[in-house]
């Protein structure tokens, strides 16, 4: 009996959250009623999808006790490589801009995972070096200059723009992701062996988990995720820049800690994911909508993020002592 | 048919600097339950990863049905029906039960690729079942009791047809109840047809499952014989072995007025009701299996954990111990059993190290007087004969008797009474014991209260004034060392039952 109430505290945790977003909602919603509009929630979405696709690698990344610094660089240089692209071949098919971006993002990634998992080095240490690589690389590659709005076709802008069944592409794109995310994860080996090594290192090498290629495979996944967010970034915004995104993953990695995902590996959930996601983009979207000063925007963010965290301390410290009063001393 | 099904022969296996493994044999008949015995450090789990392909022996064969083989890997010794379940268990905590079970070979549909979980559950559940677990399948494998955590292990065997199943310690950590449970499922693997290596402390463990017992000392074979030859003083012999050496000064010092009471000191889940007194000049040994609450009682004393319920009076005086600064204030020092990892910063010099924790005598204003903190560091240095060029080098370089030496100087740098020491010649040679030896004898003499720590009952009995036996968190026993026997306090540590001795463990 103990066990499943337990078990429920996972789930728990997220209807919190939930709980959590339909009062802020409501308390946004009285204050301006703008809020729940149609346009409005089209926009929260709009907004939220680069950050819920992240969030989906990011998840992956943190569930192996990594982490992946390098996220918002290789969102600018994935994002300038096509936008040059598409600035030098006009004619070129959208959807082959977004493959060459999540081409070049997994290669990225790849060389992040190869410098982790082969290398041994701290992924910390390893993705500060791959950002610093990454970004400087943009410079490079564009020269210091940007692309703007006119040297891009307006078929590569309808990336982030157009509508598919009245659904913006970027939600669309968002959605195709978390499905085959949640196929990756729940019903192959691989992404359930991905979780079994952050689970526990050591026993994965004790019953022949092949670690090093998994802990790779989480970051090329990343790296790959990035490179897609940064093809939509620049149709979305119209526009490639250097410092794009600057500082953008630490966005990501508040995402999956309000979502429940554990910095110190084995546990996350999509749906928890998706939540987190939609509760920072409800706070960027609702806090200047009640005339909230945007100085206090991030105050606001960082507080919600820390409650967050503090909960879940306390509610897993107790449930260790209940464990411990279980056992027979 | 070959007689025996698993063979070892002249197994040795080196690590950088440490022989794990000397010289060792082994073998195993099907359909037998074999115990294997050691003290700490002998040995067994370095021999278990040999054969399950965890580490590959420096020397020596392995051989399987009478065929050699070798193991490069988990999954070549997985494939060849070979399990083992691991004394820290193995698990995924975060994953359910069915995912533990078949991590490493799931189940997945033949065209799809997909993981078939019905199967899988289905199966899972099955195993369970059989082993008459009353869990289901999807459970999360972190909300298990240890004992339920060791059946899903034991399932997990079962769904490779492990053939050879090793059995790692499994009781250590189970409730007399759920260790009953576990000796009726060993036995059904054995009626099924499966060989079992059973590893264990208890004596209890042996008698009632083994049919065979091997026993390992100092990383060396010592024998194998039939359980029911082995009575339990041979066991107890077989497995201590050494002779006591002269390697323990005789002291004779008058034991001064009591400094320290602990009653009824309990902390949930780790230990309860535990009470001792410590006098001036006096050696308390805490012994028992590893496990029994030892550490952790020290613990609370010095403040790193806070106990959840009894007393502490240090001189008479009932005393808080928050954390380890006020631990300190009182005069309670504290010597961790992992010097490297808790108690020396190896990058730094001898010195540095030294005065690390009274750095606050020689500052003012905030600064540090260089020079009388290198003279004190030089004088206890010296005191303590760390064997170093300086002071300055640096403490990585020093042999692990030298580096204990240096813990010592540590603790001494501070006005103490009470010296709590954990395991303190655990890793360390031969010499370097006899040093430390003589300079608890000396700590003793100079009036400080010792407190030790100590699985080796060579240096239980050689050193101490009175024995605290400790098992399953309970104190099980007190003895005064003068004309007490090495098989009692074993038999404390491992057999006694503590609900049936309770009131014995405590003088008044």
């Amino acid at each position: 009996m103990k066990m499943q109430l337990k078990g429920v505290s996972g789930s728990l945790r997220e209807l919190g959250l939930l709980a959590f977003i339909i009062l802020l909602g409501i308390t946004v919603q009285i204050r301006n009623p703008v809020f729940l509009s149609l346009m409005n929630i089209n926009a929260i979405l709009t907004n939220t999808a680069i950050l819920s696709i992240l969030a989906v690698g990011m998840m992956l990344v943190l569930v192996t006790r990594g982490i992946d610094l390098s996220v918002g660089a290789i969102i600018a240089f994935t994002g300038m490589v096509t936008a040059l692209t598409v600035a030098k071949y006009p004619g070129i098919n959208p959807v082959a801009a977004l493959l060459l971006g999540a081409g070049v993002g997994f290669v990225i990634g790849s060389l992040t995972g190869l410098l982790v998992a082969v290398f041994d080095i701290l992924p910390i240490i390893a993705t500060l070096g791959m950002m610093n690589v990454v970004r400087g690389f943009t410079y490079v590659v564009s020269g210091g200059k940007w692309v703007s709005s006119y040297q891009m076709s307006t078929s590569f802008k309808a990336l982030a723009t157009g509508k598919i069944l009245g659904i913006n592409n970027l939600i669309v794109i968002a959605i195709v992701v978390y499905i085959i995310a949640a196929y990756f994860i729940n019903q192959t080996r691989m992404g359930r062996r991905i979780f079994a090594v952050g689970s526990n290192p050591e026993a994965a090498e004790i019953s022949g988990l092949p670690r090093k290629r998994l802990v790779f495979t989480a970051y090329a996944i990343m790296g790959a995720l990035a490179g897609l967010a940064g093809v939509l970034w620049v149709a979305k915004f119209a526009s490639a820049q250097g410092n794009t995104a600057i500082g953008y993953e630490l966005q990501v990695i508040a995402a999956c800690i309000l979502g429940g995902v554990s910095i110190s590996g084995g546990i996350g959930k999509l749906s928890g994911l998706l939540l987190g996601t939609l509760l920072l983009g409800i706070l960027n979207n609702a806090l200047p909508l009640i005339n909230i000063s945007p100085f206090w925007q991030q105050g606001i963010q960082g507080i919600t993020i820390l409650a967050a965290v503090l909960t879940n301390v306390v509610v897993k410290r107790n449930n260790e002592r209940a464990a411990l009063r279980r056992r027979a001393i | 048919m070959p007689e025996y099904i698993l063979e070892l022969e002249h197994i040795t296996k080196l690590f950088p600097g440490v022989k794990a493994l000397d010289d060792v044999h082994f073998n195993l008949k099907e359909g037998e339950i074999h115990g294997l015995m050691g003290e700490n450090g002998a040995g067994k789990s370095t021999f278990i990863k040999t054969i399950t392909g965890v580490y590959t022996p420096n020397e020596g064969e392995i051989r399987l049905y009478g065929e050699k083989v070798i193991f490069s890997n988990p999954l070549d010794a997985q494939k060849c029906g070979i399990a083992a379940i691991y004394q820290h268990v193995t698990c995924y905590p975060d994953l359910t039960v069915a995912e533990n079970i078949f991590v490493g070979h799931e189940k997945i549909h033949k065209f799809s690729r997909k993981i078939n979980w019905k199967e899988m559950h289905a199966q899972a559940q099955d195993l369970l079942d059989q082993l008459d677990a009353n869990f289901s399948s999807k459970t999360r494998m972190g909300d298990l009791s240890v004992a339920r955590q060791q059946i899903v292990e034991i399932a997990k065997a079962l769904s490779m047809n492990a053939k050879i199943i090793i059995m790692d310690e499994p009781t250590a950590a189970l409730s007399l109840h759920e260790t009953g449970e576990l000796y009726r499922i060993t036995e059904q693997l054995r009626n099924d047809g499966a060989s079992i290596i059973f590893i264990s402390h208890r004596l209890e463990d042996i008698y009632r499952l083994a049919d065979r017992v091997t026993i390992f000392r100092d990383a060396s074979y010592i024998g194998t014989w039939p359980a029911s030859e082995l009575d339990q003083e041979k066991i107890v012999s077989h497995m201590v072995g050494r002779p006591l050496t002269k390697m323990f000064p005789k002291r004779d010092i008058h034991i001064g007025e009591e400094i320290l009471k602990v009653e009824n000191l309990s902390r949930t889940g780790y230990f309860r009701d535990v009470s001792f007194t410590l006098h001036k000049s006096e050696i308390v040994a805490i012994t028992g299996l590893v496990g029994a609450g030892r550490t952790e009682v020290c613990e609370s004393l010095y403040g790193i954990t806070r106990a959840d319920a009894g007393n502490i009076y240090i001189a008479g005086e009932k005393a808080v111990i928050s954390d380890p600064v006020a631990a300190l204030l009182h005069g309670i020092g504290f010597l961790p059993e992992d010097r490297q990892k808790q108690g020396l910063i190896l990058e730094w010099e001898i010195g540095k190290n030294i005065t690390l924790p009274v750095l606050e005598l020689y500052s003012k204003y905030g600064m540090l007087n260089k020079n009388e903190e290198q003279e004190i560091s030089n004088k206890l240095a010296k005191r303590l004969a760390v064997k170093a060029p300086n002071i300055f080098s640096c403490a990585s370089t020093l042999s692990g008797g030298n580096q204990q030496k240096v813990v010592f100087a540590k603790l001494l740098a501070r006005d103490l009474k009470i010296i709590i020491l954990d395991e303190p010649t655990k890793g360390v040679d031969i010499g370097a014991k006899a040093a430390i030896y003589e300079i608890i004898g000396e700590l003793a003499e100079q009036g400080y209260g010792i407190i030790m720590i100590s699985s080796e009952m060579p240096e239980v009995l050689g050193l101490s004034d009175k024995i605290v036996v400790m098992k399953d968190g309970h104190v099980s026993a007190l003895f005064t060392t003068a004309g007490t026997k090495q098989e009692e306090i074993l038999h404390a540590a491992m057999v006694k039952n503590v609900y049936s001795s309770q009131g014995l463990g405590v003088d008044s």
